[in-house]
């Protein structure tokens, strides 16, 4: 199996060079892409002088980075200079950032060549990448599926294989809940330890990067490149962040594991299985696996689809058909505004603002928005209290496995309940992972998500490690490339 | 609280605040979807917080300052470059104040 860790190796190593990694990954998009539709920009040429690049360095006896010749994709809301990024959105059409994300900084310093923008739900806002300008993405495992979201184009190139790495962004589970449909890994950083400069605002106290892979060292790996302190990001830890890749293989012997049946029970029938399943490897390792309740767990959607549109609303303002981004006419500014908005924006947008204004507006703040914001602090205590007895807690990613594609598009609360299980993370600011966990009778992936206090990344990397090597073994996607193959 | 539904109207002013030009079935499929989400909430608006503190961010935020020291930023040519209209180096809207006719 060629992970990107093995690629960089064979690359550093001289044994292939970035360029011919490169054009294999290239001719996957190019050949099966049509089908998956996992990504709106591919860098053909900007990917080529890249690995050209690195090939020369390596050539002159210089160290590319631990991500030398690795082919990533990038989810289409982090800024790439003078490269279109659009959040899958028509206000954004034809929009050139004139500045890159830190993170897209950071994995070119690592060696990575930047293949592509992948698809996503419109502004990171829902659950299937069907809420896309530009079309939906198809799940590998499944055509007529959808590959979850927001992050959706990002989990299905991983998939499908047309690249090892790919960067999404997880605002209420946008990386797991993708992840885990279409049998990859995703993992959700502490908040504040990856900056999120230069990527796109949706729920600016939610939001955080990171990192799709086939593995969980390699997932270990991005994340390793992607975190740290950012200048540039008033709101990133001024602290080292953790290092994760050198405590995998610690294995899990005497760590307590808690399962919260708000996790559990409540779930698909094959997917609750699969939770237990996994409850068991942990236990048969060495682990503690102590059923639990955390009763608090179960208002996190509804404060969550509150605060995130409440946020929405406001980080949304700034496209207003001035500075830059689409312009529809109008007699003075504010019509100018109404309509731009009006056609720049797609329905789901339109209805998350309008949701986040009321629960703002005069009358009903203190009620909607106010209140969901001390629930917050309840689901944090509550986690807290739960953390004095585990050391991290196992449970679903997801309700169900993938489901058709147009199945939720008209129906916005039966859409928003697929992301129950991951937004109590991203209400906390504290790490989770996806790992993939074999598949229900259709052949469609499971997820079991991992989750720990704030910074303890590492630990969850080593759990998540255990539950891989011990998974279900899953057939090929239907939808693989030439250059799938598998863990 | 709140056994308050979204009615059209209300979906009519929200729209307005949030400016954006709605359509008239707009407001009405926005107007029911969002008291179907706004139900759902009901549960938590119910929940007893007496005495709980609201968390507007997983961190404790603080200011954070650098030197006052002046340093390259973004070209204004790039910048504007994305504009969808530009006028004498600046930004180009339509009238801010008076009447539109």
């Amino acid at each position: 199996m060629t992970t990107a860790l093995a690629l960089a190796e064979q690359v550093r190593t001289g044994t292939v060079s970035a360029s011919e990694v490169v054009e294999r990954h290239l001719a996957a998009i190019d050949d099966t892409d049509g089908a998956v539709h996992a990504f709106l920009t591919v860098l053909h040429d900007g990917a080529r002088r890249e690995a050209a690049d690195i090939d020369r360095r390596v050539a002159a006896g210089e160290d590319p980075g631990p991500l030398a010749g690795v082919p990533v994709a990038l989810k289409d809301n982090l800024c790439t200079t003078g490269v279109p990024t659009t959040c899958s959105s028509r206000i954004l059409d034809g929009w050139c950032p004139p500045y890159d994300a830190t993170v897209v900084g950071r994995l070119r310093r690592a060696g990575a060549v930047v293949i592509g923008k992948t698809n996503l739900d419109e502004f990171a806002m829902g659950s299937s990448t069907e809420n896309s300008a530009y079309g939906a993405t198809h799940n590998p495992y499944g055509p007529d599926r959808v590959p979850g979201g927001s992050s959706g184009g990002s989990a299905a190139a991983v998939a499908a294989g047309f690249v090892p790495l790919a960067l999404g962004s997880d605002t209420g589970g946008s990386i797991r809940q993708p992840a885990a449909l279409c049998g990859v890994v995703g993992m959700k950083p502490t908040y504040g330890t990856v900056s999120r400069y230069g990527l796109v605002a949706f729920a600016s106290s939610l939001d955080q990067i990171g990192p799709i892979s086939a593995t969980v060292a390699d997932a270990a790996a991005l994340f390793d490149v992607i975190a740290g302190h950012d200048p540039l990001d008033s709101t990133s830890l001024d602290r080292p962040a953790p290092r994760t890749a050198e405590n995998l293989g610690d294995g899990v012997a005497g760590l307590r594991v808690g399962l919260p049946l708000e996790l559990v029970d409540g779930v698909a029938p094959e997917v609750a299985v699969g939770v237990r399943r996994a409850a068991e490897v942990l236990a048969a390792a060495g682990a503690t696996v102590t059923e639990c309740s955390i009763p608090e767990l179960t208002y996190g959607l509804s404060a969550y689809y509150l605060l995130a549109p409440a946020e929405a609303s406001s980080n949304l303002s700034r496209y207003d058909g001035v500075r830059y981004g689409k312009r529809v006419n109008g007699a003075d500014v504010e019509a100018m505004m109404r309509a731009t908005r009006a056609a720049g924006f797609g329905p789901e947008v339109k209805r998350r603002i309008m949701l986040g204004t009321y629960a703002l507006s005069a009358g009903y703040y203190d009620a909607y928005y106010g209140q969901a914001q001390k629930v917050r602090t309840l689901i944090i205590n509550a986690f807290n209290d739960a953390y004095r007895h585990a050391d991290v807690l196992l449970g679903a990613t997801t309700p169900t496995t993938a489901f058709p594609l147009g199945a939720k598009v008209d129906d916005p609360m039966a859409m928003y309940l697929s992301d129950v299980c991951t937004v109590p993370s991203n209400l906390a600011g504290h790490p989770a992972i996806s790992i993939p966990f074999g598949a229900d009778t259709d052949g469609l992936p499971i997820g079991v998500q991992v989750l720990a206090p704030a910074l303890c990344e590492p630990l969850i990397f080593r759990v998540a490690e255990v539950l891989e090597e011990a998974a279900p073994a899953v057939a090929a996607p239907v939808l693989a490339s030439a250059t799938w193959t598998g863990r | 609280m709140s056994d308050a539904k979204l009615t059209r109207d209300d979906a009519a002013y929200v729209a307005r605040l949030a400016r954006i030009d709605l359509t008239e079935e707009e407001l009405d499929l926005y107007a029911g979807q969002l008291a179907v989400v706004l139900d759902h909430a009901a549960h938590v608006a119910a929940l007893d917080t007496t005495g709980v503190e609201p968390t507007a961010h997983p961190l404790p935020l603080q200011n954070v300052l650098r030197p006052d020291v002046a340093r390259p930023s973004l070209d204004r040519d790039v910048v504007l470059g994305q504009a969808p209209e530009v006028e004498d180096h600046r930004f180009q809207v339509p009238r801010i104040l008076g009447d539109a006719q």
